[in-house]
């Protein structure tokens, strides 16, 4: 659509008219309304990854500002790549990220199908849902360490209950096999409603007499849900995971606070071994390449992703 | 089959998903509610096993929140008896007060940022979700994508050269560059999910007030943005949680004037390891007014997430 409505009208109406119907110039406002904003992440973002970018051809260390500072080329990158224990904190990262998000659109969906059953008091009762991710995550993680305690905690306590087993006969935080399903078990505690709440959104986006030409049409429930809901709510959904998977990536302080990487490093996301090698080991130039290769992975990834999710909203 | 929708579900259909919903909703507070109930615990039966749901609720790991304390000898108790009830709770460890903690200043450094950078993100998130959704803009689909990108980057990842940035600009470690700080990394989230709630009001409210004779402006203060209520307060409220609960750039680059409460709370440690009653009291009032900022505006909180669906 090249002309909107407005254009036409005023393109038909007298001259004095027409420039009170377009008032200020388009252009103009569009510009003082988005400026600001790109100011600010030019100021914030791009500057500092600018510098960052720069940084990592360097071996700069932030601990030692006087120290002369040498240009390494592309030596920082090699040394990342080649190195066996990034892969290994790269396959925490992907074990966390898939799982989660698994999880989450699982749940959060079928919550949401179920809240928009409209039962009595459901707006009460996703509030109640909600309540977990209005918290911190830094606190709640630590907290929960109090929880997943084999002795005292609660979690182990209960389960232990169910599965009649000894409460300190397993550790979720300590044991490698268990951590990474602990820090998995927390994130979806916490963002499942994130989740939740936008499927509910698309679920209330459809109207109602699309499912009363189906009704009409004689399609049953059950493709209904598949030709209908699904795909109605697919933008949402999509939507939601884009978010989901880009905090994922980027997760550092719920699990940080949970386990700090442990047992070992099995638990080490990348965010956590990034700030590890920058602000414990001082190599900022090692670390701003990593912190770049980071970046254009998820950049890579969440350009096709968001692709894809226009492709879906066109259809 | 009901005469008003086809698509009203039945009464059984609505009891079986108010069922498992609020079971969801029990089993998920369960966390939220020990967090509670562990602030009113003593030490003692914080830590007992098996864990306890019933248990004397004490005001100690509130006073041992808000205060310092140190033991002393026996003489110097027994010559300063207690004045108030909270040095009192404190004496059965042989200890005094010596001073408040430094929670206080760090739960109002956490009002101040959150609040202040809530406002400016919806404000410039306003603005330029509007200018997306109505105006013809030049790559607008890539400058999307761009505010979009500026949300991949790991905090870790720019902090260091923000230090070096703020420490020129005399930022760093104050509230003002605080709340830039997260009203930049708060803005895509406001730019996009605002475009999407305002790409949902449809044009013709507008047009017809531009032939009413509005400007562009008054058409988006006065039709736009009433419109847009609910998607703003439901936006503000994701805004606000970030900036209450931002721990990585808190962490690195605050140490004391403008450090938050979130890499505070985990460091409040007692005799041999963590306070969990004091964290679980500071915590609690972290969450607090979050919570009924939510509950408060509930209704605007679903209407404003489920803004697609334009009939009652």
């Amino acid at each position: 659509m090249t002309d909107t409505a407005i254009d036409k009208i005023a393109q038909r109406t007298p001259a004095r008219v027409a420039r009170k119907v377009r008032g200020l110039s388009d252009r103009a406002i569009a510009w003082l309304f988005v400026g600001p904003t790109i100011f600010l992440l030019l100021a914030i973002n791009i500057f500092p990854l600018i510098w960052t970018i720069y940084l990592s051809f360097t071996n700069f260390r932030a601990n030692r500002p006087n120290r002369e500072v040498e240009w390494v080329g592309l030596r920082n990158y090699e040394r990342i790549l080649t190195d066996s224990d990034i892969w290994l904190n790269m396959q925490a990262t992907a074990h966390f990220l898939f799982w989660t998000i698994f999880f989450q659109v699982l749940i959060g969906f079928a919550l949401a199908y179920l809240i928009n059953k409209k039962f009595r008091g459901n707006d009460l009762w996703t509030t109640i849902i909600v309540l977990p991710m209005m918290l911190s995550p830094a606190v709640v993680g630590n907290f929960w360490t109090f929880l997943y305690q084999p002795q005292i905690g609660l979690f182990n306590y209960i389960v232990a209950f169910f599965i009649g087993a000894d409460p300190s006969s397993f550790e979720m935080i300590g044991s490698v096999t268990l951590a990474p399903w602990a820090i998995v078990i927390v994130d979806t505690w916490m963002w499942t409603p994130f989740v939740m709440l936008i499927c509910l959104a698309g679920l209330r986006s459809i109207p109602d007499y699309i499912y009363e030409a189906a009704e009409i049409d004689r399609a049953s429930k059950w493709r209904q849900f598949w030709t209908i809901t699904v795909p109605m709510v697919l933008p949402f959904l999509m939507l939601a995971v884009l978010f989901r998977g880009i905090e994922n990536f980027k997760m550092f302080d719920l699990v940080v606070q949970l386990t700090g990487g442990g047992p070992g490093s099995i638990t080490e996301l990348a965010s956590i071994n990034l700030k590890r090698e920058a602000f414990e080991k001082w190599r900022t130039g090692y670390s701003s390449a990593y912190a770049i290769i980071l970046f254009v992975t998820v950049f890579g990834l969440a350009s096709i992703y968001v692709k894809a999710l226009n492709k879906v909203k066109e259809r | 089959m009901s005469a008003y929708s086809v698509n009203e579900p039945s009464g059984r259909q609505k009891w079986i998903a108010g069922t498992l919903v609020i079971a969801y909703a029990l089993i998920t507070m369960v966390p939220l509610v020990w967090i509670v109930a562990t602030g009113f615990k003593s030490p003692a039966d914080a830590i007992s096993y098996p864990p306890k749901v019933l248990f004397e609720p004490t005001l100690e790991g509130y006073v041992n929140l808000f205060t310092t304390r140190t033991r002393q000898t026996e003489d110097y108790l027994a010559a300063n008896p207690p004045q108030t009830w909270y040095e009192e709770i404190v004496r059965q460890y042989d200890m005094v007060i010596v001073g408040p903690s430094r929670y206080g200043e760090r739960f109002l450094n956490s009002i101040i940022i959150g609040f202040g950078s809530t406002f400016l993100s919806i404000f410039l998130g306003v603005l330029a979700a509007y200018a997306f959704s109505r105006f013809r803009i030049p790559l607008k689909d890539d400058l999307l994508f761009f505010i979009l990108s500026t949300r991949m980057m790991p905090p870790i990842a720019v902090a260091i050269p923000i230090f070096l940035m703020y420490r020129q600009l005399g930022l760093s470690d104050t509230h003002l560059g605080m709340i830039l700080l997260y009203t930049a990394v708060n803005i895509s989230l406001a730019v996009w999910l605002l475009k999407g709630f305002i790409d949902e009001i449809p044009r013709e409210y507008e047009e017809a007030a531009l032939i009413d004779g509005y400007t562009r402006f008054q058409a988006f203060y006065k039709v736009v943005l009433p419109q847009a209520t609910t998607g703003i307060v439901a936006t503000a409220i994701f805004c606000l949680i970030f900036s209450w609960n931002e721990y990585a750039f808190a962490v690195l680059l605050t140490s004391g004037t403008a450090q938050t409460a979130p890499p505070f709370i985990p460091t409040i440690i007692g005799v041999g390891g963590q306070d969990w009653p004091a964290v679980a009291a500071g915590a609690t009032l972290f969450l607090l007014p979050v919570m009924i900022f939510t509950v408060a505006l509930r209704k605007h909180l679903l209407r404003g997430i489920t803004f697609g669906a334009v009939r009652k």
